[in-house]
């Protein structure tokens, strides 16, 4: 007898099988949003303590309405803002540098108006919202604040560690990677030491009740 | 006898799928290795806003989820326009987070529960109100590190 030929399987439903399986996986699964703004809440004081009194030129009021409108009183000054301003403003009022002597501002370079905040650490911004502002614009205007800081903070970095060739953002994700194989101990060190420089000092009211 | 048989006329070729199991595969890996299985069936409407200082929610810290937003069209019906909160896989109250927070922690290893992130997924339509009430209570037992998740892109153009 002649050798035959093993018969050849059929793959015609092979196609189907893997159809099925990738509508399976279609099905269950999500595309991972696994990003997203970090922040801290404040925790919660049993007892209170004393009022701290804080120099109205070293806070950076905003109000938030529930027409998503931004108002703000900073500087002396007091004005209706857009979103797109803020980030600015919030640069101007942290970069200012305005105080002298004991509490003067190493690295600020901003305009040294006496009438806004002295320096990194006194600056504080204070958010304010509506119970019926939109999440989306607390989102921006948490995002735009965020902004502000990182890119004192991308500034000072720079500054600090010019042979590093990064900036801070990249400094703090490279430090967060868990793949990361260089000095961890070292970078965590220089991370700290801008975020030492340049506090987020950023508090959220509660909102106003109507 | 030529050496070139004319080909025969009449139909045309069929069209080989022989490659047809191997492009659904492709198709298969790529949604294998993009995509993580759902968390939850999502009750309510939940369109991120978008943002671009993000950070990575880190792999090895845990994360429990907190979803706000318009109940999805199917349960409007039901249960109205107003905002709600989603945990797990239900419609929840305000004072139902605390109760949550201390079943995630109650699952968690003991080193990890100070490193546990609340990961809030809110509907770009929602107000300011609700999350500010799961907010407090968040502070009330004390889980302090919140994730407001968020899509990549600019956060001005949120409000358009």
């Amino acid at each position: 007898m002649a050798k035959r030929a093993a018969p050849e399987v059929n793959a015609g439903s092979m196609a189907d099988i893997a159809f099925l399986l990738l509508i399976f996986f279609l099905v269950t699964t999500d595309i991972a949003v696994d990003s997203g703004l970090n922040r801290k809440l404040p925790p919660m004081e049993e007892d209170k303590p004393d009022d701290v009194i804080i120099k109205e030129k070293n806070i950076f009021q905003l109000d938030v309405n529930r027409n998503n409108e931004l108002f703000l009183k900073t500087g002396g000054e007091e004005k209706i803002i857009k979103l797109e301003q803020l980030r600015e403003e919030a640069i101007a009022f942290l970069d200012n540098g305005g105080g002298t002597g004991d509490i003067a501002c190493q690295f600020c370079k901003g305009n040294k108006n006496p009438k806004s905040s002295d320096n990194f650490d006194k600056a504080i911004i204070s958010l304010q919202n509506d119970r019926l502002t939109k999440y989306a614009t607390y989102i921006a205007v948490q995002n735009e604040i965020l902004a502000a800081y990182n890119s004192l903070r991308d500034r000072e970095f720079k500054r600090a560690y010019p042979n590093l060739g990064m900036s801070y953002v990249e400094a703090n994700a490279l430090y967060k990677d868990p793949q990361y194989t260089g000095d961890k101990d070292k970078l965590k060190e220089k991370v700290e030491v801008i975020k030492k420089l340049i506090p987020q000092k950023f508090s959220e009211a509660e909102p106003k009740k109507n | 006898m030529s050496k070139f048989k004319k080909k025969k006329d009449g139909g045309l070729p069929p069209i080989s799928t022989a490659s047809l199991p191997d492009i659904v595969f492709m198709l298969l890996f790529f949604f294998m290795v993009a995509t993580v299985i759902k968390e939850d069936n999502l009750l309510v409407e939940n369109t991120l806003p978008s943002a671009n200082q993000i950070e990575k929610l880190g792999k090895k810290n845990p994360v429990s989820y907190i979803y706000i937003g318009k109940p999805s069209r199917n349960y409007q019906a039901t249960y109205g326009t107003a905002d709600r909160i989603q945990l797990n896989d239900k419609y929840a109250s305000v004072e139902a987070v605390k109760p949550f927070i201390a079943t995630e922690r109650a699952a968690l290893r003991e080193e990890l529960v100070p490193k546990l992130t609340i990961a809030m997924k809110v509907d770009k339509e929602a107000n300011m109100g609700i999350v500010s009430d799961v907010k407090q209570e968040l502070r009330e037992t004390n889980a302090l590190k919140i994730n407001y998740t968020t899509r990549k892109g600019d956060a001005i153009s949120n409000n358009n």
